[in-house]
């Protein structure tokens, strides 16, 4: 990859996370108050974390078999309220033991 | 040392191993798409977060644009917006705006979640000491995996692949107890994801997220439209509620 299109990825990526994050814990003091909007707000983490994993996570390890059992570990553990790390290893965990079989 | 920095270094301790681990994933993600081990853990210490982090190097490896770079920035860390309004709720008065400016780098799902939970006024001392052993913990996690992901065999590096994913994974699904509604959207996302993916697959992946997202986040606003004491911006006394029903759970100290 050219260093200077790779460069500016990264300044891009830092900076906008940065002021993002910056600006209102920074300068503002009043709250949200249109319903839409912080509805809206609400939803997004949510939607967005959701349309990053699927289908990409079936693609995530070249083989569909492996990867869907540690999506289905992973949703069971989520759903059974297990923490964030442990859903996380336990993913990983089912998965290669998958892929040891298949 | 000051206190507080020491209680912030020790509240902070469990998020640096959870982040370890996880940004283990990020750094194996960025080996495969071509990204120096170096290069990946130097984002991981200027960007502090994953979701972006991953649809970030998504860009960089399809050779995104660069405002197609900026919007998936924007729209995937648009929640931190709304955690910096709600702790700036409740600030020490020592607070002053160079702390602020500061620390709004550090504000993730994870130290939102416990600084939030705290009653007192948070002190910028207590955020420094959280913030650096979890930056710690995120940016060596992500070199080490960068550095795995070279020299593992495929079937280590992809089962540790899959870890990034179950992260996203334990933070939509738990509200789903909740309400539905948190599962409509978790579906609705997935859909119009899976949709492009396989239907238009001329739209690049941080442009699909972004889509994706909106879809799913208007539609749920207009038609389930959050009730008053879901407010994720209300006052610090509310804000640890919402923090549990975002998911946005870490490992709590």
């Amino acid at each position: 990859m050219n260093p200077v299109r790779l460069a500016i990825y990264m300044i891009l990526m830092a900076g906008t996370t940065y002021l993002i994050r910056m600006i209102p814990f920074t300068f503002f003091r009043k709250k949200v108050t249109n319903r839409f909007f912080k509805s809206f707000l609400y939803y997004v983490p949510y939607a967005v974390l959701s349309a990053m994993t699927f289908p990409a996570v079936f693609y995530s390890t070249g083989n569909y078999v492996t990867a869907t059992v540690g999506t289905v570990v992973a949703l069971v553990l989520a759903f059974s309220k297990c923490s964030l790390t442990v859903v996380a290893a336990c993913a990983a965990v089912a998965t290669f033991a998958a892929s040891l079989i298949f | 040392m000051s206190k507080d920095f020491v209680k912030g270094l020790r509240h902070g301790f469990p998020i640096c191993l959870g982040y370890f681990f996880v940004s283990f994933g990020v750094g194996i993600m960025a080996s495969r798409c071509g990204i120096s081990p170096w290069v990946a853990a130097l984002i991981s210490l200027t960007n502090l977060t994953s979701a972006g982090q991953v649809a970030g190097i998504g860009v960089i490896a399809a050779g995104g644009s660069y405002i197609e770079m900026i919007l998936t920035q924007l729209l995937i860390n648009c929640r931190y917006c709304l955690m910096g309004l709600s702790l700036s709720q409740n600030l020490d008065p020592g607070f002053k705006p160079v702390h602020r400016a500061t620390v709004a780098f550090g504000i993730t799902d994870e130290i939102f979640g416990v600084a939030s939970g705290q009653k007192e006024p948070l002190k910028p001392t207590y955020m420094y000491g959280m913030i650096l052993i979890a930056t710690i913990g995120w940016t060596s996690g992500t070199l080490l995996g960068g550095i795995c992901g070279d020299v593992l065999p495929a079937i280590l590096t992809n089962a540790l692949g899959v870890m990034l994913y179950g992260m996203f994974i334990a933070v939509i699904i738990p509200p789903i107890h909740d309400g539905l509604h948190n599962l409509a959207v978790v579906l609705l996302a997935a859909a119009v994801s899976c949709v492009i993916f396989f239907g238009l697959p001329q739209i690049s992946s941080g442009f699909a997220i972004i889509i994706s997202a909106i879809v799913a986040a208007v539609i749920m606003a207009i038609v389930k439209p959050i009730e008053e004491d879901e407010e994720t911006v209300e006052s610090p006394e509310q804000a640890k509620q919402p923090a549990a029903q975002n998911g946005m759970k870490g490992e709590q100290a």
